[in-house]
């Protein structure tokens, strides 16, 4: 199958590369900066419409990873990636012919805030997503799922928190902040939330490609299905870093304010520096969040391959051999 | 003899909640004199029907009442609720009807409708009598008769006569339901809970007005208080009518919390029909079939009308309760010894016993207390309880024992639902009696000056039955058919539920725990455990009852145990878990002759909780030539298993409570639960199968006290009692228990159960208590443990990511989501060992989905 994965250089793109090059199929990949994943390249932005239609053509599969995440900025970026840069994707991949498209979201599309507790995956509602993020995530998942017909299946694979060895993002984050002593507990840190270890959240997105065309215009939440009160998250990350656990306490309430008001300040000022909280932030720290994942893995006929626990060896390891 | 504003039927808007446009229908009956009367009804329509529902509103509700009853139709049931002549959408007649004209107005209607096959009728509220009165015209039709909240006559003592003077009163009448909504807007502040808004609005829509409101006041108006009301020979006729229908399966829906309808009409009610089913929505009120699911009672109750009874029928006979201490009538060997701190405090020979039980039971009589009626017991365990217990069962009435670890709300609720028509209480029982209002013409146990006895109401004492019946001829005994005794379940996941008991089935009792323990009449026995104080007068053996707060099982200590022990150099010791981990805890007070007594104890029997083998081997340790046992069992059917310290310590952990094998004559099956911890399977005793323990046995419970849902929803299959407990067989066959069936967490890959999980986590050496609930929705819950550290710790919170780890690493594929940490558990009072699951899932769920941590 001749594939074409954008954003390879995230942690879950070059993860899907790996798995769908090792396996034999035709993979090229589509993104600023080199993958140096050994397969055919394109690089580019997906804000640019002739360099996807450049990349995309002769695909017979898309999965689209590439997306702008981050918990603060200007809106307008989020647009140009997460709604119009979907958007030129599809659009390429619907002209070149391609059957199946296996698009990247996030459950943050279809929560309004309040906890989510053993939750089916929502419709995405972007008048009710929290932040720029969620909602510029919603539009896009909106429009992708527009685009599933009979020619082309498009199926979306809402991850929630990927986290891995050599993940920038959250474990990436929760770390430096704890090495500088800011990272903090919010509220009592018991609120359960769903996180998923890379491994398996390729797995789940190759066996939504191969699933694709009996699961067109579906959207699945991916997990784990091990979820954990926040605080352990953090303190099992900090320690596979080889840091003490947080004790830093902040209320839920404080935080929450506490975030909007630098929200507030960081628009002002125009800062695309990471802000020390933001409401969003506050709220995903603060509520619960994990999800009924039965529908899921029928659908998908994928288990996570690898438990919390292998994940956080494995973790630990991976520091271990940096600190090396 | 048009009088009022006049108005064509109309169909109902379209927007009401819940209602189905397609059930609305406008029927037209003939009327003398006039074009005819047009009415409104709903009707599912259903043709062919197996049978009819005939739904009868009162005031001032309509046919939107009995919307979720038609929803909830079986396909071959058809519904027909009606909206009377000026109420609802029917017709505005102008005329004033009252309740004889009313049930000709029905008999029109459904001769109009062709309901010729058989009818179910159901009323609520003054939808009863009419209800009633077309049942009896109709006789050969009717099928059933389903009442709700509803009187055919004012029963001495019921305020509601003087409610509805007070809304009679002139003036007041048309400016309360007529010129005003509200009389319509007070019936719906009765439901409970609050109506929604928009319900609310769909009952208030058709009677916007005061032109359509006029019947409300009519009906008010109707209601016959004295002889000479137009409307009196009308409801004695309906009321005196009953006596036809006592044949008739009768169905009895209550909702207690009712300020018109209290429990008072449901006594009057359930006299007129002794065969009726009661079943009695406690917290629910006036608006029953708002307030409760009537539909999952009705739907069930028609569907086994044409079935044999849910209990069976004795099938050998037994000697009668009393046998035992009859044999002994002439022995003055101590029967009961009650011990105060000082040592014995008082006494009694079986002699004097049997002679007691003999005149109180005609005192009894002489007082007026018939073969069949309740007397409430609330008396300490000791002689007088012994005395009361056997004179009621000796003159027929049946025993209702509310025990103190209900506590003072618990009490009320279930003396509300028993209704005793006595009440022999000690005086601290009288006093909260007159003060909370239990039911129940009050006896004290004791003496008391004349002012305080005026004051509390007291019409007689034991003293005064013991004369009075000293010279009254015995009264005749009651059959081992009869009802004899109404115990109450702990209660722990809402109000507790009475238990019948037959003779028969307490004969069945005795004499399974006699064939169990091979008690003979050398053995004597020290009861420190509440239910088993009868014990001794029943099998005819001494017993003591130990200096101790009865209601609180762990201030029995060793030295009070070994002073009853050699009080009767007993041979068999009755005690609760808490009572035995007292024991242990106070061994040092006992001194050497105590010790030499506790050599002669050969059983111990540990009873009402599950106790763990440490415990019993604590206990042993004092009575060093004893064998400890624990039986398994409930309310509803004791004992169900046995099993001994040795058998324990064989079986081994596992998952659950080993509580041994089946006691002879006592059948037990599994019923295996289904993804989302529903027990479906059929009955099977299969090693591995994990289900609902469901029991057989001759001594099992009757049923439960006015709650005929609950009775035959836990009498699956017919016969069996469904315990709610969740176990398995092993290969040997012993059973394990391994909780409580509302306490199965439902994950994704299945159902898993608490007490395995509890115990391999408490056996880690810094855990003293281990409690294992699931969080979120059923079928995907996760696995939550709480666990007291025995370090001790001030608050609850999160356990530190070690502890979690260590116990984790006890549980073996199970993924537990969290692992939390608390000073204490909650227990259920009554046994003070019971983990309360419950409240410890509600508290996991709040602090887990980022709620205030707080207190469990």
């Amino acid at each position: 199958m001749r594939v074409l994965v954008t954003g390879a250089t995230s942690l879950v793109g070059a993860a899907v590369v790996t798995r769908l090059r090792d396996r034999g199929d035709a993979v090229s990949v589509f993104q600023r900066r080199p993958s140096e994943l050994g397969v055919v390249e394109h690089l580019g932005d997906v804000a640019d419409r002739a360099a996807v239609a450049g990349a995309v053509a002769g695909a017979e599969a898309v999965v689209h990873v590439a997306g702008l995440a981050s918990v603060t900025g200007r809106w307008e970026r989020f647009e140009a990636t997460n709604v119009l840069g979907v958007r030129n994707v599809v659009e390429a991949a619907k002209e070149t012919g391609a059957e199946r498209f296996v698009h990247v979201s996030s459950p943050s599309v279809a929560h309004s805030g309040r906890s989510l507790v053993g939750a089916p995956a929502g419709p995405a509602d972007p008048e009710r997503a929290r932040g720029h993020y969620a909602r510029s995530k919603a539009q896009g998942e909106l429009f992708a799922l527009g685009a599933n017909s009979s020619s082309m299946a498009v199926v979306v694979i809402r991850p929630h928190l990927i986290w891995g060895p050599g993940d920038t993002q959250l474990v990436a984050r929760i770390v430096d902040r704890a090495r500088a002593g800011r990272l903090a507990i919010i509220g009592s840190g018991a609120s359960l939330i769903d996180t998923i270890y890379i491994d398996n959240a390729a797995d789940a997105l190759v066996a939504a490609l191969d699933r694709a065309p009996g699961l067109g215009g579906r959207a699945f939440v991916v997990t784990n299905g091990q979820p954990r009160p926040v605080r352990e998250v953090l303190a099992r990350i900090v320690m596979a870093a080889g840091l003490e656990p947080p004790r830093l306490k902040v209320p839920y309430g404080v935080a929450r304010v506490g975030g909007t008001a630098v929200e507030w300040i960081w628009e002002r000022r125009g800062s695309e520096e990471e802000p020390p909280m933001t409401s969003f932030l506050a709220e995903q720290l603060g509520t619960a969040h994990w999800f009924d994942q039965r529908e899921t893995r029928q659908a998908l006929e994928w288990e996570p391959a690898v438990t919390l626990s292998e994940g956080f060896e494995r973790l630990t390891d991976w520091f271990a051999a940096q600190r090396a | 003899m048009t009088t009022g504003p006049v108005s064509p039927a109309t169909h109902p808007p379209p927007t009401l909640v819940g209602l189905d446009r397609e059930w609305s229908r406008l029927v037209t009956t003939a009327e003398l004199d006039t074009t005819g009367r047009t009415w409104h009804v709903l009707d599912n329509q259903v043709s062919d029907p197996a049978i009819t529902l005939l739904c009868v509103h009162g005031n001032p509700t309509w046919s939107y009442l009995w919307r979720d009853l038609i929803a909830a139709a079986p396909a071959n049931v058809r519904v027909v609720a009606i909206d009377h002549l000026d109420m609802g959408y029917s017709e505005r007649t102008g005329t004033k009807r009252r309740l004889s004209q009313r049930i000709e107005d029905l008999c029109a209607l459904t001769d109009e409708l062709g309901l010729t096959g058989p009818v179910v009728t159901i009323g609520h509220d003054w939808g009863g009598p009419i209800s009633l009165g077309w049942a009896q015209r109709r006789q050969s039709q009717t099928a059933g008769i389903v009442l709700m909240n509803t009187a055919v006559h004012q029963p001495e003592g019921s305020r509601a006569p003087s409610l509805i003077r007070a809304v009679r009163t002139r003036g007041v009448l048309k400016n309360v339901c007529e010129t005003t909504p509200m009389f319509i807007r007070a019936t719906m502040a009765l439901a409970r809970p609050r109506l929604e808004r928009r319900v609310r609005g769909a009952y208030e829509a058709p009677y916007r007005s005061s032109d359509r409101r006029a019947a409300i006041a009519t009906f008010v108006e109707d209601i016959p208080l004295t002889e000479n009301h137009p409307s009196h020979s009308a409801l004695e006729s309906v009321a005196r009518g009953l006596e036809q229908l006592m044949d008739v399966p009768a169905l009895l829906l209550w909702g207690p919390s009712d300020p018109v309808f209290s429990d008072l009409y449901l006594k009057d009610l359930s006299g007129r029909l002794p065969r009726a089913e009661v079943h009695r929505f406690i917290g629910s009120g006036h608006l029953l079939p708002e307030d409760a699911d009537i539909a999952a009672v009705i739907y069930p109750w028609l569907e086994q009308l044409d079935q044999p009874p849910d209990h069976a029928l004795p099938t050998i006979d037994r000697a009668p309760l009393w046998a035992a201490l009859d044999e002994r009538t002439d022995d003055d060997v101590d029967a009961i010894i009650e011990m105060g701190a000082e040592g014995e405090e008082a006494s009694i020979t079986f002699q004097h016993l049997d002679a007691d039980i003999r005149s109180m039971a005609a005192g009894l009589v002489d007082l007026g207390v018939s073969k069949g009626d309740r007397v409430a017991l609330l008396v300490l365990p000791g002689i007088d309880l012994a005395v009361c217990i056997f004179a009621c069962w000796r003159m027929g009435a049946v025993v209702v024992l509310a025990d103190a670890g209900l506590g003072v709300r618990g009490m009320g609720q279930a003396l509300a639902s028993a209704d005793p028509a006595y009440l022999i209480g000690i005086p601290k029982a009288i006093a909260a009696a007159r003060t909370m209002g239990w039911p129940g013409v009050r006896i004290s146990t004791k003496e008391l000056p004349p002012s305080q006895r005026r004051l509390l109401g007291v019409v007689a004492t034991l003293d005064e039955l013991y004369s009075r019946g000293r010279e009254r001829p015995a009264p005749p005994l009651p059959s081992s058919l009869d009802e004899a005794a109404i115990g109450f379940t702990s209660g722990a996941t809402g109000p507790a539920k009475g238990v019948v008991y037959r003779h028969h089935q307490l004969q069945a009792q005795r004499d399974a725990i006699i064939e169990l323990y091979g008690i003979s009449a050398s053995d004597s026995l020290v009861a420190a455990f509440g239910p088993f104080a009868l014990f001794g007068p029943l099998t005819g053996i001494p017993s003591v009852v130990p200096d101790m707060e009865v209601t609180s099982p762990s201030t029995l200590t060793a030295e009070a145990l070994a002073a009853a022990v050699k009080a009767v150099n007993a041979s068999l010791v009755f005690a609760s878990p808490a009572a035995l981990t007292n024991i242990a805890v106070t061994a040092d007070g006992i001194t050497p002759e105590q010790a030499e007594a506790m050599e002669g104890v050969r059983i111990l029997i540990s009873a009402g909780a599950p106790v763990s083998a440490p415990v019993l081997q604590a206990a042993r340790a004092l009575m060093p030539n004893s064998e400890p046992h624990t039986p398994y069992g409930m309310t509803e059917v004791m004992p169900v298993a046995d099993i001994s310290l040795e058998e324990i310590e064989a079986a081994g952990p596992g998952n659950g409570v080993c509580v041994g094998h089946p006691t002879n004559g006592v059948e037990v099956m599994l019923s295996a639960l289904d993804a989302v911890g529903n027990a479906v399977g059929p009955l099977s005793d299969e090693s591995g199968v994990v289900g609902e323990v469901c029991i057989r046995a001759p001594h099992m419970r009757d049923g439960y006290d006015k709650l005929w849902m609950t009775s035959h929803a836990a009498s699956q299959p017919t016969g069996w009692h469904r315990s709610g407990d969740v176990g398995h067989f092993d290969e040997a066959g012993r059973l394990w228990i391994e909780g409580r069936i509302g306490h199965v967490v439902t994950t994704e890959v299945g159902p898993v159960t608490p007490v395995g999980i509890e115990r391999c986590v408490a056996l880690l050496t810094d855990v003293a208590d281990a409690g294992v609930v699931g969080v979120g929705p059923l079928g995907v819950q996760r696995v939550v443990v709480v666990v007291v550290p025995r370090a001790g710790i001030r608050r609850p919170g999160l356990a530190a990511e070690d502890l979690a780890d260590r116990v984790r690493g006890q549980v073996d594929g199970i993924d537990v989501a969290a692992v939390l940490t608390a000073p204490s558990l909650p227990v259920d009072k009554r046994h003070n060992s019971k983990i309360d699951r419950t409240r410890i899932a509600r508290w996991a769920e709040r602090v887990l989905a980022g709620g205030r941590v707080g207190r469990i």
